[in-house]
């Protein structure tokens, strides 16, 4: 009998694995150690890259902010930014700091949420209640300035679609005083707290030297000592006028990875701080042709998950040849069979929680399914015919 | 134009080398991506290296479509293998010397030769499938 043959196999998902979204592990265990583990992600293609090259330039902004419910506002920025690159518009100053302070706020409720997932994932719901609580107040602001929850719809091509007003300045403000508070008495129980230290460190190891050579982004490569964030290399929006720090920590494990985030939730209150004090007055956005010239670019964002990256060709229409979207997730995935590496089957939520995954990030789709109420066909024909009455003809076939 | 973009085209024969070269030799050590076009006769591939100080150098090379093949990447970036799944999938590309592994993204049971990213694929097969 050889080594291969004292595997256990058992799979791990799609339905629920330890998180919200469809993606499947096999893990292949000795003992209670895991040898080894295979990814299969895909469960979520939506078809969107294809969609958008079927949709003028406005829509896609639209449908690729759909990407993401958590990081909606990184997808549509980062788009935007490709676009206008493209057209070569000089997109106004303020819309630009309107752009980073709706991002910062967006990367507050992401990091309060991966917060309570990690919480959840070892046990310890009270962090949960508690940063979900606090969550809640950031999406009411959200709300309150963008007019949604999630998709907020703030960005347009060639700026942004509201305004921020005094009233609404001074709530953000008020929330992030408090939010700041709170932050600080989480890094403390995450400094003092016994069995949240003794359960997360030592866990889903990746050194420096293999986060690079497995391309990690985000809080999950920086907490492997390794110093990049778009925001900071390669600066877009408001943040070449921004002060702060990029936040790293060598403990390459699970611990590391939480107080990463942590540290990041201070960075953006203050950032929030600066673009709100520093926001000239102006105009909101310049006007943007329906038809975008020949070109192509490639535009980078620093997304709570990591670094975001899209693909814009031109062919000068008015829908684009080709987009192409990666997301920071689909760089993590590939270090999650490192991190589990010999280590225990317990282990495995959090470390696959540890990385923030967004596999709807990853697959861009959407499912439609067969509900009974409609078919797929009259579902098909309804969504045809409701677009005709748009005036948009996508030129499908109707049966 | 952004100023910390370099766009340069190479011919497929000397691709490895000058991919070689910008890796090695000019610090790009960070693969963003792989982005796959449909061109007509050809499948393009525009390969994503980020550098130093913010700058992306997009090498973009031709093979002509279901003929010629592109060589693996992995060897310098293991994360590329993703990527290349992704390119083999969606657009028919050919990958001299990625390991074996899992599909991605497509489904285990998604007609052969069929590659949605190209142009003239429409969603037609799938309305068959799903009746």
């Amino acid at each position: 009998m050889d080594d291969k043959d004292k595997d256990v196999r058992i799979p791990f998902g799609p339905q629920h694995p330890a998180l919200k979204e469809p993606t499947s592990f096999s893990v292949a265990l000795r003992g209670e150690k895991i040898h080894s583990i295979q990814v299969r992600i895909g469960y979520n293609h939506r078809g969107i890259e294809k969609g958008c090259e079927q949709r003028t330039f406005i829509q896609d902004l639209y449908l690729l902010e759909r990407i993401c419910g958590i990081c909606s506002h990184s997808h549509s920025t980062c788009y935007a930014q490709a676009v206008e690159e493209i057209a070569n518009l000089q997109v106004p100053k303020r819309a630009l700091y309107i752009r980073t302070i709706i991002a910062e706020l967006e990367r507050v409720h992401s990091h309060l949420l991966w917060l309570g997932v990690a919480g959840h994932e070892i046990g310890f719901d009270t962090l949960l209640m508690y940063t979900w609580r606090d969550r809640e107040a950031v999406m009411d602001l959200m709300a309150e300035i963008t007019g949604n929850r999630v998709n907020y719809g703030i960005n347009t091509l060639g700026g942004v679609r509201r305004d921020i007003s005094l009233e609404q300045k001074e709530q953000v403000l008020k929330v992030i005083a408090k939010l700041e508070d709170q932050t600080k008495y989480y890094i403390q129980v995450a400094q003092e707290e016994v069995t949240l230290i003794q359960r997360l460190s030592g866990v889903g190891k990746l050194s420096q030297a293999d986060a690079k050579r497995l391309g990690a982004v985000g809080p999950t490569a920086r907490a492997s000592e390794i110093s990049a964030d778009v925001r900071k290399d390669d600066p877009y929006a408001a943040y070449g006028e921004l002060d702060f720090k990029v936040i790293t920590d060598n403990h390459c494990d699970v611990y590391g990875r939480t107080l990463v985030r942590m540290g990041e939730l201070l960075e953006a209150y203050s950032m929030i701080r600066q673009a709100l004090k520093n926001m000239p007055d102006g105009p909101l956005s310049v006007r943007a042709p329906r038809k975008i010239p020949v070109g192509e670019a490639l535009s980078r964002y620093e997304a709570p998950r990591g670094e975001d990256v899209h693909y814009v060709k031109s062919n000068g229409s008015d829908k684009p040849e080709r987009v192409k979207v990666r997301a920071p997730t689909l760089a993590n995935t590939q270090s999650i069979s490192k991190m589990l590496e010999d280590r225990y089957l317990a282990d495995m939520p959090i470390v696959v929680a540890a990385i923030d995954p967004c596999f709807s990030c990853t697959d861009r789709m959407i499912e439609v399914e067969e509900q009974g109420v409609m078919s797929w066909e009259q579902l098909r024909c309804y969504s045809i015919d409701w677009y005709k009455k748009q005036g948009v003809d996508f030129g499908g076939k109707k049966k | 134009m952004n100023d910390r973009r370099i766009w340069v085209e190479v011919p497929l024969a000397d691709f490895m080398d000058k991919f070689s070269y910008a890796v090695k030799e000019q610090g790009f050590s960070f693969l963003c991506t792989i982005t796959g076009l449909d061109e007509g006769e050809y499948l393009s591939f525009i390969y994503h290296l980020a550098g130093k100080d913010g700058v992306v150098l997009n090498i973009k090379t031709k093979a002509l479509k279901d003929k010629e093949s592109i060589k693996t990447v992995t060897g310098y970036f293991p994360s590329a293998a993703i990527y290349e799944r992704e390119l083999i999938d969606l657009l028919g590309a050919k990958v001299e010397g990625l390991p074996e592994g899992i599909r991605y993204p497509l489904p285990d049971d998604w007609p052969a030769g069929q590659y949605p990213l190209r142009k003239d694929w429409d969603a037609s097969v799938l309305e068959k499938k799903n009746g």
